[in-house]
């Protein structure tokens, strides 16, 4: 579980992060001394589970939460306890540590993140690219169906068991195949130029040997791959 | 009066020596600055202010293992909220055991 800790105490994120090294699948990707940083980064990147400080100065924890649309997992840090009946309206809060934090108290918080991600994952079985409807694609997101405008998708990443959906304004992770979307996409948009990924073809910038610039991504072209990708180009 | 100790820490560390001076480090370099922070703002009696700093001093009050000292921030930043300054000078005395605890560290 790749996650990140907000908290404005360095004290605090010393001492969680020290906590998370000790469970070997969490993967402390960043921590952020304010939300608003944490924002930005979000923006830009997926993460499973966030542990938030909820008492920081001009923005508060749930400050962030609400600006969040698909907010990942949550799990409130601090050091008031009169905080848990408001944190548990959230669904995506999972628990509620009270500092100072122990060993034992962590574990088991961890244990209710992994298991609200297997709630998440059995819910709806194996479909969770439910259906399109003209320009829309509806994703099954922590147990909500998410629209997504298909033509604002610019690439799609398969990551082990997830997809990572690309839009101009959001990222989104799912629990689904690349061959799954790859037939709820229309063909005179997306192409498969790897097996772990599908561009829109409208977004392509440059092409160069083996990739394609998108955005800012680069993007592998497969050797088998390529032809297809060489007879869509309106060459010159 | 009870005295700072580092129970909690080795709870943390489990006998990991460069993890326990990493985060005496982080405690000493931020308690002096928390503690300004306070005396500041306690001085021009902006409470709301001071009870925002007490609430994150009172974090570093727990993990020196100060149980007793912790109950009374909390009544001291519950004090400062309702607007009186009730256990200021007992709150300000903990603040003293843990510049000298931290000091001779």
């Amino acid at each position: 579980m790749n996650c990140i800790i907000i908290d404005d105490e360095a004290t605090a994120r010393a001492i969680i992060g020290r906590l998370c090294s000790n469970v070997n699948y969490l993967n402390v990707k960043e921590e952020f001394p304010n939300a608003i940083q944490a924002i930005k980064y979000l923006n830009q990147n997926n993460i499973d589970l966030i542990f938030l400080d909820i008492h920081m100065p001009d923005f508060t924890g749930f400050d962030f939460i609400e600006t969040l649309k698909n907010p990942p997992k949550i799990i409130l840090t601090t050091s008031d306890a009169n905080f848990a009946i408001q944190a548990f309206e959230y669904d995506c809060i999972v628990d509620y540590l009270v500092k100072p934090i122990t060993p034992d108290r962590f574990q088991k918080a961890i244990k209710k993140a992994e298991a609200k991600s297997s709630i998440v994952v059995s819910s709806s079985s194996s479909e969770k690219i439910e259906t399109t409807s003209g320009n829309d694609l509806y994703v099954n997101i922590d147990r909500r169906l998410i629209k997504i405008d298909i033509p604002s998708i610019y690439l799609i990443e398969a990551k082990g068991d997830y997809i990572h959906i690309k839009t101009e304004d959001k990222n989104y992770t799912v629990h689904s195949t690349l061959k799954k979307i790859e037939n709820k996409l229309p063909e005179s948009i997306f192409l498969k130029v790897h097996r772990s990924f599908i561009i829109n073809f409208n977004k392509i910038i440059d092409i160069e040997d083996n990739s394609v610039l998108i955005k800012r991504d680069v993007i592998p072209v497969s050797r088998s791959n390529r032809p297809e990708l060489m007879k869509r180009l309106n060459l010159l | 009066m009870e005295q700072p100790n580092k129970s909690y820490i080795y709870s943390l560390s489990e006998g990991d020596k460069t993890f326990e001076k990493k985060l005496i480090d982080i405690i000493q370099k931020e308690f002096p600055q928390e503690k300004k922070t306070y005396y500041d703002s306690i001085t021009v009696g902006d409470y709301k202010k001071t009870a925002e700093i007490v609430h994150k001093l009172k974090h570093k009050i727990s993990i020196l293992g100060l149980e007793k000292s912790y109950e009374d921030a909390i009544a001291f930043e519950n004090n400062l909220l309702d607007g009186n300054n009730k256990l200021q000078h007992k709150f300000e005395s903990i603040l003293t055991t843990i510049t000298n605890y931290l000091y001779q560290l």
